[in-house]
């Protein structure tokens, strides 16, 4: 019993945290007549324009990091009729994949998600640490704290749309995963001081 | 109930309580409302939680804010190889987390989200002390005033309490709205810099007293009686009016950490007490007057021709008449952890505002050190001094003027 019970318990929670901050998403979504949004000035710089592109950008950011992999992150919102499908994502900085976590034989592991990443119709697709995400897999240098990087997504109907997204240092989301399990986050593959640090 | 249901009957209630809350607004300051809600609302609404103050503008916000209940005051020192691009890497990290908290969202990549969703009027201001100038090689954009103050006889300064290169200074009339923002804050300066010290302190809550009301210290004293009024005296206090970017719209804060000693207070009869100050507790009416705004008569005598308004008053010696010599006097009380045998660690976080420390606050300062009956009870042990840069449009950043 003792064996078994911790890593039972850890997944349970693991899937309530990514519950949660998919709630939070879709309530941050659903509320947009709110006091607290209706006060908001005009769109974040680092959000598209939705009547730019094909897709609204909503939030987007990328976690800080030296070296390595790192991943980007933000919630896709598709106001239009049909789904709308990314095939791909590219950066200056890296080459990039589009990732998922999934849970396999038991594990939680992170791989190439088939089929890219779908956002239907009139619905939001949240991309976030646990969940699906725009993956940095080779960094040519450092993403710093504060810095703007800008990604390109590609549709499955040849179009682009560019956005930028701002670097944040972030050590969250680890707890979801037991150690030793499956393939490391992003978020695991860093350390605090990996994003510590000011000269990086 | 659907779930549309419930975030449409969600949105209601916060719009009601968007309502109630712009009525008591409107009574403080004049502050424009929230949207008007058409929705009547049956259910008992939050009245405080929902309101938001605005962050973009020329000036920034939290100076000529009507004082939240809560502060907290944050002084960070920048780690070492942080040059002038890292700081604005920092503060255009910084302004967006107060871009978003302060009207009710929560910050990118927020750990606590739902924190985020109930401002109750945050602010978030930036202040740039000696060192930041120095440290970003911009020294010659510091405001000539925004340096070490002289050091006075009744100061027992700790280096606790005292210095800083950058100021975060976060306000709101809920202790988790300024607990959690000064979270997220403080996380995204990490690696750029260490925290030297903060200071919390509080004032009435909101609803406790009509809007515009003095606040009193814990000596029960009424204090900033004196203040510029809101609108164009403030202004001339507080805003640099003219001059390169980085200069107008900006401001200045004095932070001193004044410890008062409430056991030798405590020794001292009602009479005593008011004359110390020169006004009236319970009305703060100067004692030549009856009503809290009246002009005292410092020439006014008693039957032993004494002045009825001691010479060494706090209200005499700090009294200022001119709108360009006035400060803004926006402080918190704090009330730290008795000792075993009862004495209390209380005082105030007494923050100052002006266009120039040089010409409005030292020489009240040096009038006050110099003579003021208070001194036998207040006792000065920290002290900082930051710029208060202009503020930022949507897109811009908090420094843009400075760093950028």
């Amino acid at each position: 019993m003792r064996t078994t019970s911790p890593n039972a318990s850890r997944r349970h929670s693991a899937a309530i945290f990514a519950a949660a901050i998919l709630t939070v998403g879709v309530a941050g979504c659903g509320s947009s007549d709110s006091p607290s949004t209706a006060q908001a000035g005009p769109p974040a710089s680092t959000s598209a324009n939705p009547d730019a592109g094909v897709l609204g950008i909503r939030d987007p950011w990328v976690k800080a990091a030296d070296k390595g992999m790192t991943a980007a992150f933000g919630t896709l919102v598709n106001d239009g009729d049909t789904d709308v499908t990314v095939t791909s994502a590219t950066t200056s900085l890296s080459p990039m994949e589009l990732h998922e976590m999934a849970m396999k034989d038991g594990k939680m592991v992170m791989r190439q998600k088939q089929g890219g990443i779908v956002i239907k119709a009139k619905s939001t697709h949240a991309l976030e640490p646990g969940g699906d995400h725009l993956m940095l897999m080779n960094l040519t240098k450092p993403v710093q704290a504060g810095d703007e990087l800008t990604f390109t997504l590609t549709f499955a109907d040849g179009k682009n749309q560019q956005f930028r997204a701002m670097a944040k240092p972030f050590t969250g989301a680890q707890e979801s995963y037991a150690p030793g399990h499956g393939e490391p986050m992003p978020s695991m593959s860093a350390t605090p001081e990996m994003s510590m640090s000011p000269a990086s | 109930m659907s779930r549309r249901g419930l975030l449409t009957g969600g949105a209601l209630a916060a719009g009601g309580a968007l309502a109630g809350g712009a009525a008591i607004a409107g009574t403080r300051a004049g502050r424009t409302g929230p949207p008007t809600a058409t929705a009547a609302d049956t259910t008992p609404v939050a009245t405080v939680g929902g309101l938001v103050e605005p962050f973009h503008g020329a000036r920034q916000a939290g100076v000529a804010t009507e004082p939240q209940a809560h502060a907290s005051f944050v002084a960070l020192t920048v780690r070492a190889g942080v040059d002038r691009a890292a700081l604005g890497r920092m503060l255009r990290l910084l302004t967006d987390d107060a871009a978003r908290l302060t009207q009710g969202r929560p910050a990118l990549a927020d750990t606590e989200a739902e924190l985020g969703l109930l401002p109750a009027r945050l602010t978030v201001t930036f202040g740039f002390g000696p060192g930041l100038y120095r440290a970003a090689g911009v020294d010659d954009r510091r405001p000539a005033s925004v340096t070490d103050l002289p050091s006075f006889r009744i100061d027992r300064l700790q280096p606790a309490w005292s210095g800083g290169d950058l100021l975060l200074q976060i306000c709101a009339d809920d202790a988790i709205s300024v607990a959690h923002a000064q979270r997220v804050l403080v996380k995204d300066s990490r690696p750029f810099a260490t925290v030297r010290w903060a200071q919390q302190g509080f004032r009435r809550s909101p609803g406790v007293e009509p809007g515009g009301h003095t606040q009193r210290n814990l000596f029960g004293q009424l204090d900033g009686t004196a203040n510029p009024r809101p609108g164009a005296p403030m202004d001339t206090a507080l805003w640099v009016p003219d001059g390169p970017a980085w200069l107008r719209d900006s401001t200045t804060v004095v932070l001193r950490r004044i410890s008062m000693n409430m056991e030798t207070w405590d020794l001292l009869g009602r009479t005593d007490r008011e004359l110390a100050v020169g006004r009236r507790l319970d009305t703060g009416a100067p004692l030549t007057g009856t009503a809290e705004h009246d002009e005292p008569d410092f020439a006014a005598t008693d039957a032993d021709g004494l002045t009825v308004i001691p010479d060494f008053s706090h209200l005499t010696r700090a009294h200022v008449t001119d709108d360009r010599l006035k400060i803004l006097r926006r402080p918190y009380n704090y009330d730290g952890v008795p000792t075993a045998e009862g004495h209390a660690d209380s005082g105030l976080i007494f923050a100052s505002y002006q266009a120039d420390i040089a010409r409005q606050f030292l020489p009240i300062q040096r009038r006050l050190a110099d003579r003021d009956l208070l001194n036998e009870w207040t006792t000065p042990i920290g002290s900082a001094v930051f710029a208060i840069p202009p503020g930022c449009q949507p897109g811009g950043w908090i420094g843009e003027q400075v760093l950028g």
